[in-house]
């Protein structure tokens, strides 16, 4: 169905990484990108690309789709490669060509960055996008950000906001297959002329979109004082996030990992990244 | 029996907007609702029904007039937001779309949301939202996700967490307007169960006359007034008076009442397709006996 696509790029599936607490996923998460911007050695990188290769493996979700996530950020890992393959200057010169010096501490410098784009890539979409739903990591989010409600930050109102344009997208997208189709039966024309011209066409989308989302907003707002609420103050919660012991063990592994790291960094420093 | 909802002499004013002058949307309303009594108010566009129901539900403020619920005036001066909110732990309000008073991404979320906000602990609000899901025959969905539910389903969501909520009373604004018949029927099934077995007090606003005949007693607005109050039988018992104001009678009545007119005894207060079919082939009988 096509309003299935607005709910982010999660994927169904039941995996140890499907349940684990969404609070757990995103200190994993966090946990993880540290670890990856700590590692160093070539050795290092080949442990962090095993275990990422395992988490994929473990979550269930089709290598080719985790491979496709890449596609977009094609210009960028070509882009680091071609930047620290040219102008990286080193103690071993490959070869020569006019004024570019290509030396050896430049590919392996290349090859490792690429390496850590990639693997930031994998381990967010493994630990959150691809095994969280948006509704539940907004869950996770208020809870661990509840601390900062002492300091006036409005968390439950922004996690509120979250849960509002969730619920709202698919809804919002078919009024706006409904507005796009009354105005074409008017002879509105939405694939023909210039971009400019294609931009206009859209404004008699957008205008009577923009009314009834607000109209939308106002019935919501009664509705939603109709049921008693107040914002987050004195508010409970039916589904309670536990903490199970899935959890701590899943965030015991990624810190061993990192000491694994930092040994490896340590005492097998061939090949390591130099910036 | 007591009363839980009273209004006197109640008065309502649409605030002037540039141009426009303030439309008055009540005027001088009074009347009472008993206990598990199961009301309707008919009316057609502009005649102040709905704006009666958003007066009820503390939504609007009257400009004169009382308000009182279970016996508390809720229009005095000495009324504090914190009255306001206690009154509505215990009146519901079912809107007329379906789509804008859904507020979670999952079915049973949304309705443990009323719970929620009252601060009940989490192993009740479990065991209302389930016990809420099971009356409106909604269990199956209970995961699912509203958007991909029909407009008859997402009502009975809305109604499920209404009674979650432990409220006595329910008000439904127009909330079989936006259905298919399908739809309407499911939530009609689940307003009248809901006021048979478990003794909730309904307030039902529609311009369906098969709904409100449906009702033990109906309030016809008109203008902003109340053209007439009574059992379905005495508001529809006379209806050149509706026709006058611009309303339907249901179709069986008028039906009826056309039989009468062209000399056949029928009474008027029959709203079921074949009960009236049969009294209408009777009363044919009957005559072609006497001639």
């Amino acid at each position: 169905m096509k309003t299935d696509i607005a709910f982010g790029q999660y994927c169904e599936g039941d995996s140890i990484l499907h349940r684990l607490d969404p609070r757990a996923k995103i200190l994993l998460a966090v946990l993880y990108i540290v670890v990856i911007f700590m590692a160093k050695s070539a050795t290092a990188f080949g442990l962090l690309l095993l275990f990422s290769i395992g988490l994929v493996l473990v979550s269930g979700i089709p290598v080719r789709i985790v491979l496709n996530s890449m596609k977009p950020l094609t210009f960028i890992i070509v882009f680091t490669a071609i930047i620290n393959i040219f102008w990286m200057t080193g103690d071993t010169l490959l070869f020569q060509l006019g004024f570019v010096k290509v030396y050896l501490e430049g590919i392996i410098n290349a090859l490792l960055l690429v390496l850590r784009i990639m693997l930031l890539l994998i381990c967010t979409s493994m630990f959150l996008t691809y095994t969280t739903t948006p509704i539940s990591l907004t869950d996770g989010l208020e809870q661990l950000l509840s601390p900062l409600k002492k300091l006036h930050v409005p968390v439950h109102e922004f996690s509120m906001m979250m849960t509002i344009a969730l619920r709202f997208i698919p809804t919002l997208i078919e009024e706006t297959e409904k507005i796009m189709n009354a105005q074409k039966a008017r002879g509105a024309d939405f694939s023909q002329g210039s971009i400019v011209r294609r931009a206009k066409a859209l404004i008699p989308i957008l205008v009577p979109l923009f009314v009834s989302a607000f109209r939308r907003a106002d019935e919501l707002a009664t509705a939603m004082e109709c049921r008693c609420y107040t914002g987050g103050e004195g508010r409970t919660r039916m589904n309670v996030l536990k903490y199970k012991g899935s959890d701590l063990l899943a965030i015991g592994a990624v810190v061993l990992l990192g000491a694994a790291v930092v040994l490896l960094n340590l005492y097998l420093p061939g090949y390591s990244l130099t910036l | 029996m007591s009363e839980v909802i009273r209004v006197e002499n109640l008065c309502y004013s649409y605030p002037e907007d540039e141009g426009t002058p303030a439309v008055p949307a009540l005027k001088d309303v009074s009347f009472s609702i008993e206990e598990g009594s199961f009301t309707a108010i008919l009316g057609h566009n502009g005649s102040g029904k709905s704006t009666l129901a958003k007066v009820l539900c503390m939504i609007c403020q009257p400009d004169s007039g009382k308000l009182f619920l279970h016996g508390k005036e809720m229009t005095a001066e000495d009324i504090t937001d914190a009255d306001i909110m206690k009154a509505r732990r215990e009146i519901g309000m079912v809107f007329q779309n379906p789509d804008n008073q859904i507020v979670a991404t999952v079915v049973e979320e949304d309705v443990a949301f009323g719970c929620e906000n009252l601060g009940i602990p989490s192993d009740e609000i479990r065991r209302r939202v389930d016990e809420a899901l099971e009356i409106v025959g909604m269990t199956r969905y209970a995961r699912h996700q509203p958007h991909k539910l029909s407009g008859g389903q997402k009502q009975r969501i809305a109604v499920a967490g209404t009674i979650a909520m432990k409220r006595k009373v329910i008000i439904f604004d127009e909330s079989t307007a936006m259905l298919d018949p399908l739809g309407r029927k499911e939530v009609m099934d689940t307003i009248i169960r809901l006021n048979r077995e478990d003794g909730i007090t309904v307030l039902m606003i529609t311009h369906y006359m098969n709904e409100a005949a449906l009702a033990d007693r109906i309030i016809v607005m008109n203008r902003g007034e109340i053209l007439k109050d009574g059992s379905p039988n005495q508001v529809f018992g006379e209806p050149e008076s509706m026709w006058e104001a611009g309303l339907d009678v249901p179709q069986t009545t008028e039906l009826l009442y056309r039989c009468r007119q062209m000399g056949y005894n029928v009474p008027l207060d029959v709203f079921d397709t074949d009960e009236c079919a049969r009294i209408i082939a009777q009363a044919v009988l009957n005559q072609e006996g006497r001639d």
